[in-house]
């Protein structure tokens, strides 16, 4: 149990590992800088508790405090199912710890992170350079004394080290020794069909073949984080919809989780059902996206369109929840904007039915045994389960390496162990398992959203709590309370306690972790977003490395990289 | 095309003529140049998709090369990183060009406000039509095309960009 992992922790190092604060029921401990490798190392592989996947390394700034920087790391066992948090404080003067990449890959890209947003230095990182932001930022802008308007033009498009010559062939190596292949250096993205918007990979060729890929990313950085310290919890909302806006509703509902999490609010039963009819409605789409976008670029374009006109139809009934097509908002902290609207559960009924079983049976008749598109991804791209979750992998890309981890399963919320419903999971970690395990998982979500139909309760759609809810419009008109209430919720936003809480959902990608730190004002103090995307990508040289640059653009596309979730 | 560089038919009095041929042929073949980066680029494949399908406006060939299209639509927004290569493909494209920034991002920022969202890509580049949004819905997206069209069909090629101007 992982409780008695922070025990034997406790005792093993008296000197180096200390309780923090119980809030919630969450498991944390403080650390001091000099002990930290062994502690990462012995949880690594703890006895009973091996902590196998890094799920986050994220920085926070505490400026009144007599060590000014926290690095926080989340850790997950699949054995145990439990999550741990480390906490290591740092000073102002000396922001440096040992790096964790030797144990977890996975560190590789959040620790790039937590330099560039804090500027938190990790000793022994094989390439520690910015990462969101761009070579010419100055400062580091989530540090709590960084003015959020102040905005640094970038003179030159980004300039990746590669153009000055290294191991730059050119035709003279061949000519020196007729032994040193020609190599080349080949530039994809930012502004590429493929690279989905702002995804930016350079790439070091003999002929064809791929020797090296360096994926570089931050295009999209819009600053969701340092925007929502800015804001009250329910305004943050909308910029959760715009993290990975294939599928909205899924953010907002890890998002509102875990702040309901952070309040100890329990939402109604129907809140629930109706949060995980619109969470699976939600991944079918983001799949159909993913395959679609994976098949133009591999080179079909007929699936494309079948994959899409079923979207159009998803986004109907989200579109009668919320009003919105793509970025809905529909969810509240402590319930939902609104009810479900009259003949929604048959409209919808009928769509899980017939239209998208029919979609996704005409796309598979198209594709899954086409000879192209098999020999186009059949190994290529492979990842082996163990190294998958080294690098951090959850979701479909992990589970297509045959690691049956869902979140669903192995930590259920919302009545998810009720439901009846399979893991898909793939053997070889290949483009083609990737893409039959997303075609699978629709399936199971339609058999989720059927059940939660079936047994969906009648009930409120908001929680019956007064930090949380507006009353009633009848009752504010008449009475004090209730006015009161009312104006409070207003001007005062909602006020949870102090405390941090980190909450996880299975999203369309994998593992979407909140971690909420809350100073007990209406502001969220700090808010990292774990995106499983961001792990993923970072995972793309190991994966491209000796294939074709044909190959390359098929392997992105199975990753399902959506930049939002990806830059934040 | 060419045809506009010609002074002779600048000057001659078939300028009329010419220029509704052109106008003609330009308005109901824009190729667009999809410079999709965030949600609004989800919205713009649902345009280009069966249900919408952007090809009722002639505009249905996406190309993704700058030297093969005439339309840039910026969908989604543009941080500072991004901002300089955004400039550059602008250069790229030949002219006759128009620019259409699809949704509120593209247009002024949108709900971003912070230390690396360009506010707005008219600081960057110059811009046609605003099509706002968050993202706008496909008919939003299909009407701001018909704004491109009817500036197209206003245009002559007196007008000083065709003069190299």
């Amino acid at each position: 149990m992982a409780a008695a992992v922070a025990q034997t922790l406790l005792e093993k190092f008296p000197k180096a590992v200390s309780a923090a604060p119980d809030f919630r029921e969450e498991e944390a401990l403080y650390v001091i800088r000099e002990n930290l490798p062994e502690v990462l190392q012995f949880l690594y592989s703890a006895p009973d508790a091996e902590y196998r996947l890094l799920e986050d390394v994220c920085g926070a700034d505490y400026p009144g405090r007599e060590k000014r920087f926290e690095v926080v790391y989340h850790l997950y066992s699949l054995k145990t199912g439990q999550h741990l948090r480390l906490k290591v404080a740092l000073s102002e003067d000396d922001p440096t710890l040992p790096t964790a990449t030797g144990i977890w890959k996975a560190a590789d890209w959040f620790e790039r992170e937590a330099f560039d947003q804090y500027g938190i230095r990790f000793e022994g990182h094989p390439n520690l350079r910015r990462v969101l932001n761009h070579e010419e930022f100055v400062g580091h802008p989530l540090r709590k004394d960084y003015p959020i308007n102040k905005r640094q033009k970038l003179t030159r498009p980004t300039n990746l080290g590669w153009e000055e010559g290294q191991s730059r062939g050119n035709g003279s190596g061949s000519e020196a020794g007729g032994e040193e292949p020609e190599r080349m250096i080949l530039n994809i993205g930012p502004a590429h069909p493929t690279t989905h918007g702002t995804l930016r990979v350079l790439a070091r060729l003999e002929g064809e073949t791929i020797l090296e890929a360096d994926p570089e990313i931050g295009y999209l950085h819009r600053g969701f984080e340092k925007t929502s310290e800015a804001l009250t919890y329910q305004q943050v909302i909308p910029l959760t919809d715009r993290l990975n806006y294939c599928s909205a509703m899924m953010n907002n509902v890890g998002y509102c989780r875990a702040v309901e999490k952070l309040l100890g609010i329990e939402v109604s039963k129907r809140v629930q059902y109706i949060r995980v009819i619109i969470s699976e409605l939600s991944r079918i789409i983001d799949h159909f996206v993913c395959i679609a976008a994976n098949i133009v670029d591999i080179g079909a374009l007929t699936p494309y369109w079948y994959c899409f006109r079923e979207r159009e139809n998803v986004y109907e009934l989200l579109e009668a929840l919320c009003g919105a097509r793509l970025t809905t908002s529909y969810t509240r902290i402590g319930g939902l904007s609104h009810d479900l609207p009259d003949g929604w559960v048959e409209r919808c009924r009928s769509y899980i039915r017939e239209r998208i079983p029919r979609a996704i049976e005409e796309t598979e008749t198209l594709i899954t045994k086409n000879r192209i598109f098999v020999d186009r991804t059949m190994g290529v791209g492979v990842i082996s389960g163990d190294e998958a979750l080294n690098w951090g992998f959850t979701g479909p890309c992990l589970r297509a390496s045959g690691v049956p981890f869902d979140v669903r399963r192995a930590n259920p919320y919302y009545d998810y162990d009720k439901f009846d419903f399979e893991i898909p999971v793939g053997s070889n970690g290949d483009t083609y398992d990737r893409y039959l395990v997303r075609m699978e998982e629709m399936r199971q979500s339609l058999r989720i959203v059927e059940q939660a139909l079936d047994g969906l309760p009648e009930g409120p759609i908001s929680a019956q709590d007064r930090r949380v809810s507006l009353p009633e419009k009848d009752a504010v008109y008449t009475k004090f309370g209730a006015l009161v209430q009312h104006t409070k919720l207003i001007v005062d936003g909602i006020l949870p306690p102090e405390g941090e809480v980190y909450s996880v959902t299975e999203a369309a990608n994998g593992v979407l972790g909140f971690y909420i730190v809350s100073d007990g004002t209406k502001n969220p103090y700090r808010i990292k977003v774990r995106p499983p995307c961001f792990a993923i990508f970072q995972a793309l040289p190991q994966l491209t490395e000796g294939n074709m640059i044909a190959d390359l653009i098929a392997i992105v596309g199975s990753l399902n990289i959506i930049a939002g979730e990806l830059d934040r | 095309m060419g045809i506009e560089s010609s002074s002779i038919l600048r000057n001659s009095p078939f300028v009329k003529p010419v220029d509704a041929i052109l106008n003609w042929c330009r308005e109901y073949s824009c190729w667009p140049y999809a410079f999709g980066t965030a949600c609004c680029a989800i919205e713009f494949m649902a345009v280009a998709a069966s249900h919408y399908d952007i090809s009722r406006f002639g505009a249905e060939v996406i190309r993704f090369s700058p030297r093969q299209a005439d339309l840039l639509v910026v969908s989604g927004t543009i941080s500072e990183k991004m901002a300089p290569i955004l400039k550059k493909i602008y250069d790229q494209i030949c002219e006759p060009k128009w620019v259409m920034a699809h949704g509120a991002c593209a247009c002024s920022g949108g709900i971003y406000d912070n230390y690396c969202t360009v506010q707005g890509i008219d600081t960057i580049i110059p811009v046609d039509v605003y099509v706002p949004g968050c993202p706008p819905t496909p008919e939003a997206f299909l009407d701001g095309l018909i704004k491109i069209q009817k500036i197209i069909e206003g245009e002559s090629i007196r007008d000083p960009k065709y003069r190299g101007e």
